[in-house]
């Protein structure tokens, strides 16, 4: 059982209040959206979430996540992570070596997200719509328990929208923690974090 | 291990596919060097007595210019942040990326630089010193580039900041790799100095990629 628990968050940046006394406590199982207009701070609340922003006050506490498991945590940013030189498999399995997940578990992540026969096209030679499927292919890959997702439907195609969000319900229901940004609601039970209305601040 | 390895692989495939900046660096070696004879007369004892400066000016410079777009792409296209996810094998990226940067800018200079000294009028006694010298120089030269273009990357222009930052540390590798060759040329015994350029390469060993480590954490965590 991991839970992430986030305490009194506050966050300014450029003299702008992006969010304050945010907190919210996130289960295994569950499924979080962040919800906000552009540039309300859902991305930089994803990488707070994920260690790679300092700049904030408050706290966030991850429950059941041991520092010596090879990370069970997936960050997927805005940018996606891959190279455009390489090709979509040997940016798997460089990814896959970094993150100490079986590199046989490859093959059939690039087949559950539709890029059977592109392996050894360079990920450049894509369309916008296969890069992020590359990238998404991270998600059949084992050995995560929460998933970190910043905009995961960016340039998909219908069939890749429904792709992702079955795997995404999939996922939750087998004890797997999702916590995402997009307009786009996956499941009607699945929690909202609401990022609001700018202020300015007093500085 | 494995890691190393693939982060070996992945280096050497993502360097090689995208030759033009590997071909600017050897390319900005060679002209430099061969330009000095051109527009200096080409007389043996002015080129002789400044052939040691020229070559390791165009060595440093050479790897200072391919060192800036060294982390670059890694940021633009978001594997540091994966990197940093990842954070206890960090190091083995590091490791991995300044020897295959070593392997593809540093021991090409090395490489070709006989040619270049036999243009400069270097007797070939002196070969040996400039062989030596670039071959323990240069890498640390990449390592200690490696530092500021880490502390650097997640600037837009940092370029300029790049140079100011890490060109008064290439200061001791120069004087001391340019002295070795002018040592040899006087008949010096050179060994000394390329012991001092061992011991820099020793301390840049072994405290540049952790500097680095430190220095990509700095620039993908804001």
């Amino acid at each position: 059982m991991i839970e992430v628990q986030a305490q009194d968050l506050f966050c300014e940046r450029d003299a702008r209040v992006l969010f304050e006394a945010l907190s919210f406590h996130a289960k295994s199982g569950e499924i979080w959206q962040v919800v906000g207009p552009n540039g309300a701070g859902k991305t930089t609340l994803l990488r707070i979430l994920a260690g790679l922003f300092q700049f904030y006050e408050g706290k966030v506490y991850w429950h059941g996540v041991s520092a010596s498991e090879a990370s069970p945590l997936l960050f997927l940013g805005h940018k996606a992570g891959v190279r455009e030189e390489l090709t979509a498999q040997e940016n798997l399995q460089w990814l896959a070596a970094l993150h100490g997940q079986p590199q046989d578990a490859i093959p059939q992540a690039l087949e559950a997200v539709g890029l059977r026969g592109y392996e050894t096209v360079a990920v450049a030679d894509m369309s916008a719509g296969q890069k992020r499927r590359v990238a998404l292919a991270r998600l059949w890959l084992p050995d995560t328990k929460v998933w970190i997702l910043d905009e995961p439907f960016t340039a998909l195609d219908v069939d890749g929208v429904t792709l992702i969000e079955q795997h995404l319900k999939t996922f939750a229901q087998q004890g797997g923690l999702v916590i995402y940004t997009s307009h786009h609601k996956v499941d009607a039970q699945c929690q909202q974090v609401r990022l609001g209305t700018f202020k300015e601040s007093s500085t | 291990m494995s890691l190393l390895r693939a982060c070996l692989q992945r280096e050497w495939w993502v360097n090689i596919r995208r030759p033009s900046e590997l071909i600017n660096a050897w390319f900005f070696f060679v002209v430099v060097v061969s330009l000095f004879p051109l527009a200096i007369a080409p007389r043996e004892e002015t080129l002789m007595s400044m052939a040691s400066g020229v070559l390791w000016v165009a060595a440093l410079l050479a790897v200072l210019l391919s060192i800036e777009s060294l982390f670059r792409e890694d940021h633009d296209s978001g594997i540091l942040e994966q990197l940093l996810m990842a954070r206890h094998e960090m190091i083995f990226v590091v490791l991995a990326k300044l020897l295959v940067h070593w392997l593809l800018i540093g021991l090409p200079l090395v490489l070709v630089s006989p040619v270049l000294a036999y243009m400069l009028q270097l007797p070939p006694k002196v070969l040996p010193a400039v062989l030596y010298s670039l071959a323990l120089g240069t890498p640390s030269l990449v390592i200690i580039g490696a530092i500021g273009a880490a502390l650097t990357v997640g600037l837009q222009r940092g370029g300029v900041l790049l140079a100011l930052l890490i060109l008064p540390l290439y200061v001791p590798v120069l004087i001391f790799g340019a002295g070795a060759i002018q040592g040899a040329m006087t008949g010096d015994d050179i060994g000394g100095v390329l012991a001092i350029l061992g011991a820099i390469l020793a301390l840049a060993l072994s405290v540049g990629p952790w500097a680095i480590v430190q220095g990509l954490k700095i620039s993908t965590g804001d």
